[in-house]
């Protein structure tokens, strides 16, 4: 294996992120998906869409707005320079935000399908057992859609490890801090090492692959509940 | 198997409560108007009855808080549970109720202990009235303790569900038609259960159903809902024999009498059952003397004799008094009658009203008349125990 310090770097960079991001959308979309699964008002549609938006969207595009939201003159920059949290762009905080938005359907729409799933009778009985709201969500709601968490999970994890286009506009190349394996790949091909680039392509092939197949074998079980 | 011993009422007060389970509420959907005025006694099982449609479960929804009505004041004795004028609602997880859904609705990610066990551990122990081997035995679910909902049958199901509600020693109970979704013989290994509840177990209890024959087995009192409007109130025996409600029974009218096994004949194998009406032989009945039994004798099973009937395969026949005449379709009559036996006693008279159903035909040739003294031929009883 001819895999620079460099090239492991990228991979542990790229495995820090994901875990992150899933861990930051988990338990921001875990909200968002409970009000898009109960909530009547007009502005489900909207909240949806926006969420569903990284789904059609060129990750460039994504990440071209993030740049100038974020950049020393957008908003988002300003706020976080007021903040003295320097600007975010070109760091790993910056690649963090901009994974946790790309990567947003694929947590929130599982959970909203659980959630959706479960309906509104559990819960029912369950008040009528005298759990109020918060003993409801985690004594049943939680359980019951235990399968729409590992799928997003999953799901939000692997999608993190392969995107590209937008962790090259808001995080750059830059070794150790925001080059990550997409990036890495790209750069040797660029420098046409294919060795190095098929050692990483290859792997993460395998690692997508086995991801897919746990979660496919995960759901085609015969449920227990 | 659980141990069938008598186990005493549960609760220390009064046998006879005098509160009441208030229920003033409206319901708008967009083509549908409920306005339901309740006040029935909080004790035994109050039926509410009615067609698919008529409102009961969107009523028994809005009592349990469920479903929160524009305005509404629904009180059980001295607990205020929503008071409009007042700005109390109470949400539903601080009520001291007990509600059985339709469909058993059992957790299906907690095994049946855990689902009993559910709302039994969130009822601090010193509101506990109801211990858990008294709800395992009633139900007869000891054996089923471990397994998952998905290892049960319907009826098991349903079993489960009614003693996880009682586990939080409710102040009502509330069924929203809980047997619709078994099959025939499923739903006639449930109702003894039932039964035996009713007669053992202090707890009022709102038992939503569009089946008169479930209704007639189980319930004191009945509410009839029709397109969201309560069109009859008051105990079974009374408004099941009111004529006026003809339409609303059509073929279904007819008494229920509670009576008592007072003799047995083996060599017949029939059974005398005495109420406050007389006395009755049925067969098919094998039960102890003393045992308490509840019989339908619907319109269309009691005719009508003016003078003592001579020889005749009928066994039962009543003296009787003309109380009422009211017609039953274009060709048919619904006469109420009052059996002799009964007295004067206000309270014996609504265990001792039979309703016949004869033709129109009959009616001018016996020349019937109210007041006029006849007798009542009871061609069937059907034992509803």
């Amino acid at each position: 294996m001819n895999l620079s310090e460099l090239d492991l770097s990228s991979v542990w960079l790229t495995l820090k992120l994901s875990a992150l991001t899933v861990c930051v959308l988990l338990l921001i979309g875990t909200p968002i998906a409970w009000w898009l699964a109960h909530t009547r008002s007009r502005l489900k549609g909207v909240i949806g869409a926006v969420v569903a938006l990284p789904l059609v969207l060129p990750p460039t595009v994504l990440g071209f707005y993030l740049l100038v939201f974020l950049g020393p003159q957008g908003i988002g920059g300003k706020l976080t320079q007021a903040l003295g949290l320097g600007t975010l762009p070109f760091t790993f905080t910056g690649l963090v935000f901009g994974s946790v938005l790309y990567s947003m359907p694929f947590v929130v729409q599982p959970l909203q399908n659980a959630f959706e799933a479960i309906g509104q009778r559990p819960l029912e009985v369950a008040a009528s057992l005298r759990a109020g709201p918060w003993d409801r969500f985690l004594s049943v709601a939680l359980p019951l859609a235990r399968p729409g968490f590992i799928t997003a999970a999953v799901l939000g994890f692997a999608h993190t490890v392969g995107e590209f286009g937008l962790v090259l506009m808001i995080g750059g190349n830059i070794p150790n801090r925001t080059r990550v394996l997409s990036v890495d790949i790209y750069n040797h091909v660029e420098a046409l090492e294919y060795a190095q680039a098929h050692w990483l392509a290859g792997g993460m092939l395998l690692f997508s692959f086995i991801v897919l197949l746990i979660l496919y074998s995960f759901h085609a079980k015969p449920r227990s509940f | 198997m659980p141990s069938h011993a008598v186990s005493k009422p549960i609760h220390s007060r009064p046998a006879v409560s005098d509160e009441r389970l208030i229920a003033q509420l409206s319901v708008q959907h967009a083509d549908f108007v409920l306005q339901l005025a309740l006040d029935v006694p909080a004790r035994g099982v109050t039926a509410i009855f009615g067609r698919s449609g008529s409102g009961k479960t969107t009523a028994l929804r809005a009592i349990a808080g469920l479903h929160r009505p524009a305005s509404a004041r629904i009180a059980i004795g001295s607990e205020l549970w929503q008071d409009d004028a007042k700005g109390i609602f109470v949400p539903v997880h601080q009520r001291a109720l007990g509600y059985v859904f339709q469909e058993a609705s059992l957790f299906a990610h907690l095994d049946v202990r855990a689902n009993m066990a559910y709302g039994m551990k969130r009822v601090p122990a010193a509101l506990r009235r109801v211990s858990w081997e008294q709800a395992v035995d009633w139900l007869g679910v000891g054996a089923l303790l471990d397994r998952k909902p998905d290892q049960l049958s319907g009826g098991e199901r349903q079993r489960v569900a009614i003693a996880r509600a009682l586990l939080t020693s409710p102040r009502l109970l509330l069924m929203d038609e809980p047997l619709a979704a078994l099959d025939a013989l499923s739903k006639e290994a449930i109702l003894p259960y039932l039964e035996r509840l009713h007669r053992e177990l202090d707890i009022p209890v709102l038992y939503v159903s569009h089946a008169i024959d479930e209704v007639a087995r189980l319930a004191d009192h009945i509410v009839l809902l029709d397109a969201g409007q309560v069109m009859a109130a008051g105990p079974l025996q009374e408004v099941l024999t009111r004529l006026d409600l003809q339409t609303a029974f059509s073929d279904d009218m007819g008494a229920v009498i509670d009576a008592e096994v007072i003799e047995r004949d083996e060599a017949y194998s029939l059974s005398r059952i005495a109420f406050p009406g007389g006395d009755l032989l049925v067969g098919g009945l094998e039960r102890p003397i003393g045992t308490a039994v509840r019989a339908r004798l619907l319109a269309r099973d009691v005719s009508i004799a003016v003078d003592v009937p001579g020889a005749s395969s009928i066994l039962n026949v009543l003296p009787a008094t003309v109380l009422e005449i009211g017609d039953a379709g274009a060709d048919k009559v619904n006469v109420r009658l009052l059996l002799q036996a009964a007295g004067q006693g206000e309270a014996l008279k609504n265990n001792a009203v039979l309703i016949s159903r004869i033709t129109r035909r009959s009616r001018d040739l016996l020349a019937l008349q109210v007041g006029q003294h006849v007798f009542a031929q009871v061609k069937s009883v059907a034992l509803l125990t």
